[in-house]
């Protein structure tokens, strides 16, 4: 059975896509064959950060009108065994994504893949409703900040009564909490919200607390995935992630402030 | 304490103020959002009913439902102005 993961925030900007691409490499490189799909209809940006803009050619909302199928659709990562992308279609009809068309495309999708990683676009309309309607569990990326966790909360109301397994009368789906764009520094100035002060408001399980980083930047910049920058913070902080996705039990880092180069660790208290 | 550590010390951190409105938001938002759909225009009619015996404010009446196994309460909270003599 394919597991359905939608990663969704409310607030846009906050690093879904980031997320997506990451865990999806994640798994793939885990031996999990994965499909990672844009749902983004008309802002497609997934397919730049994985690095294969250049070779779309079919789109999620072609395959929805049965104009191309999905295999002629998909992208075959080249650098992750397993890996896919689907991207989204650039067309502005926001109405592209029918249910119905979804669930087709899902189920098709279930029958190849274990995982299936719903980049979900900002907001609380029909595109960031699709995503989660389906889900077998959720992803909530948010930031250490007012308006983020709010919307955050707002997500997880939505995954509480408007996912087609709520509404089988299941309940919610398990939504657990990425905290992104964390900057421990400030943490400490009592300037910014600590990964204790969101987990508290949200009372959601952590999945992971991601650093804000340069490593971010550099990989959207070269179509790399940031989980492939294996010497990075945000690189490994998506790595813990992905290994608890997955049921490892693995301790947080980079939470509290590192100490910057050998000054910092010869004199350093 | 000198006078300067005074001051400082009475300045909350923004995070800590951060928190606080959240929790105020979040805490008021559930409330909407797990209770019966009625609830927003039961407030407002309420609002409207006090309005015509005294003047209050737009957040004067708050309404909570509260969940206690079996039986559920509606806690209605009216703050009246202060009574000038
Ligand atoms: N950990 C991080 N450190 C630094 N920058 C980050 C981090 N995570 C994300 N960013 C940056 O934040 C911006 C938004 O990221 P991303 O596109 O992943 O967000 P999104 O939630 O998918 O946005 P949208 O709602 O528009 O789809 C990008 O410029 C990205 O490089
Ligand atoms: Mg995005």
């Amino acid at each position: 059975m394919a597991k359905i993961v939608v990663v969704t925030s409310g607030k846009g900007g906050v690093g879904k896509t980031t997320t997506s691409a990451a865990i999806s490499t994640g798994l793939a490189q885990a031996g999990h064959r994965t499909a990672v799909v844009d749902f983004d209809v008309g802002l497609r940006n997934l397919d730049l950060i994985m690095g294969v803009e250049r070779r779309v050619v079919y789109d999620f909302v072609n395959v929805i009108n049965g104009d191309a199928n999905l295999k002629q659709a998909l992208i075959k990562d080249k650098r992750v065994e397993g890996l896919y992308v689907l991207p989204a279609s650039q067309t502005r009809d926001k109405d592209a994504l029918t249910t119905e068309g979804v669930e087709k495309v899902l189920n098709e999708l279930a029958e190849e893949f274990d995982y299936i990683v719903c980049d979900s676009p900002a907001g609380i309309e029909r595109g960031a409703l699709m995503a989660a309607y389906f889900a077998d569990e959720a992803i909530v990326v948010t930031n250490p900040e007012v308006s983020s966790v709010r919307d955050s909360d707002r997500i997880l109301g939505i995954l509480a009564s408007k996912t087609r397994h709520a509404e089988q009368g299941k309940g919610s789906i398990p939504g657990r909490l990425l905290l992104t764009r964390y900057s421990p520094e400030r943490v400490v100035k009592g300037e910014m919200l600590s990964v204790e002060d969101v987990q508290e408001i949200l009372a959601v399980d952590l999945l992971g607390v991601i650093p804000e980083s340069q490593a971010v930047l550099n990989a959207s910049n070269a179509g790399t995935p940031v989980i492939m920058d294996e010497n990075s913070d945000a690189g490994q902080a998506y790595q813990d992630a992905v290994a608890r996705f997955l049921g490892e039990d693995r301790e947080h880092r980079f939470l509290t402030v590192q100490k910057k180069g050998l000054f910092g660790r010869l004199f350093g208290s | 304490m000198n006078f300067f550590n005074y001051f400082r010390s009475q300045k909350k951190k923004s995070a800590q103020v951060a928190k606080e409105r959240l929790q105020v938001i979040v805490a008021r938002e559930r409330v909407h959002r797990d209770g019966p759909d009625y609830l927003p225009r039961l407030q407002e009619e309420i609002l409207n009913v006090i309005r015509k015996y005294v003047q209050v404010d737009e957040d004067a009446v708050s309404i909570q439902l509260e969940r206690d196994g079996d039986c559920e309460v509606l806690e209605l909270n009216v703050t009246l102005p202060e009574h000038r003599a």
